[in-house]
């Protein structure tokens, strides 16, 4: 889908702040209300806008840790991916799973309340998984989010 | 501290953060008041930070995300700082994270073809300064992305 400038700027204060309001938005943009809103339509109908997503201070709620892990299978071929990805998809404290191609075959991002609880999640729930073979972590100390070529 | 029912209307404004008051008040059964009044404190608290919206960077066009993962020369100082200030400054670059352990940074970058990939990451990325060493994850497929607490 082209975009055109406009529709580029109200993606940006969208991805920065999505609780402001369609009327806030379009005197932003120096739009009327109605045509803010038919363009905000269009970037959520075509897929682009893929949702809203709250943004919670994972300490203060109280997960202190969060880890990235790289999960190489050890027996591919035998086990199904399809039955990782499902089994590690439903534990509650993994957050991300990607499939990937390179030194690891599934990238995870894992919260736990503390290094102790960590060890709990990866020991009894990831490293049970069928199949898991050599495991990497690394343990997140800072992040930002990039605005993204828009 | 966060109690029970702060944990539920987390919980629920995590599937939803556009869910309405008077939707929250009904599934929690409070007033409507007091979930305004919950939530206006949890936001004051700043555990609530705010919402973005999810851009879906395949449906722009972007359909190579590459993870790489960094490790800098630590004999030099400003290291962290010099790197991180000059990958700000590479556009398709959408997150950076540091961490503890035997990746120093990571970023994600995302580039619209394979071509395209090559091109930011000779021109871009091989240039950062303090790198010791690069290894690069292509994501082949997202399983799970929502990022949710498990409050």
């Amino acid at each position: 889908m082209t975009l055109d400038d406009l529709d580029h700027a109200i993606l940006r204060a969208l991805s920065a702040n999505a609780d402001q309001s369609t009327t806030q938005l379009a005197q932003k943009m120096g739009l009327s209300q109605p045509a803010t809103w038919r363009r905000i339509r269009r970037l959520q109908d075509s897929g682009v806008i893929a949702g809203r997503r709250l943004v919670l201070d994972a300490e203060k709620v109280g997960f202190g840790v969060t880890v990235f892990l790289g999960v190489k299978l050890a027996t591919k071929g035998r086990v199904s991916l399809e039955d990782f990805e499902r089994a590690v998809g439903a534990i509650p404290e993994v957050q991300t799973v990607d499939h990937v191609l390179g030194l690891y075959d599934y990238r995870l991002r894992v919260v736990a309340r503390d290094l102790a609880d960590f060890e709990r999640v990866l020991r009894r729930r990831i490293m049970t998984m069928p199949g898991v073979g050599d495991v990497e972590a690394n343990v997140l100390l800072s992040e930002e989010r990039r605005p993204g070529p828009i | 501290m966060l109690d029970d029912l702060d944990r539920r209307l987390l919980r629920l404004l995590q599937a939803d953060p556009a869910r309405s008051v008077p939707d929250l008040a009904d599934a929690t059964g409070l007033t409507a008041a007091r979930v305004t009044r919950r939530i206006d404190r949890m936001r004051n608290d700043r555990i609530i930070q705010g919402s973005h919206a999810v851009i879906n960077w395949t449906a722009l066009g972007y359909a190579v995300s590459v993870s790489l993962r960094i490790t800098l020369d630590k004999t030099v100082s400003r290291a962290f700082d010099d790197f991180i200030a000059a990958a700000r400054a590479v556009p398709e670059v959408i997150e950076i994270q540091t961490f503890l352990g035997r990746v120093d940074v990571r970023l994600s970058l995302i580039a619209k073809d394979l071509p395209d990939y090559q091109r930011i990451y000779r021109e871009q990325v091989l240039p950062l300064p303090h790198i010791a060493d690069i290894e690069a994850l292509m994501t082949v497929g997202s399983v799970k992305s929502d990022e949710s607490l498990p409050l």
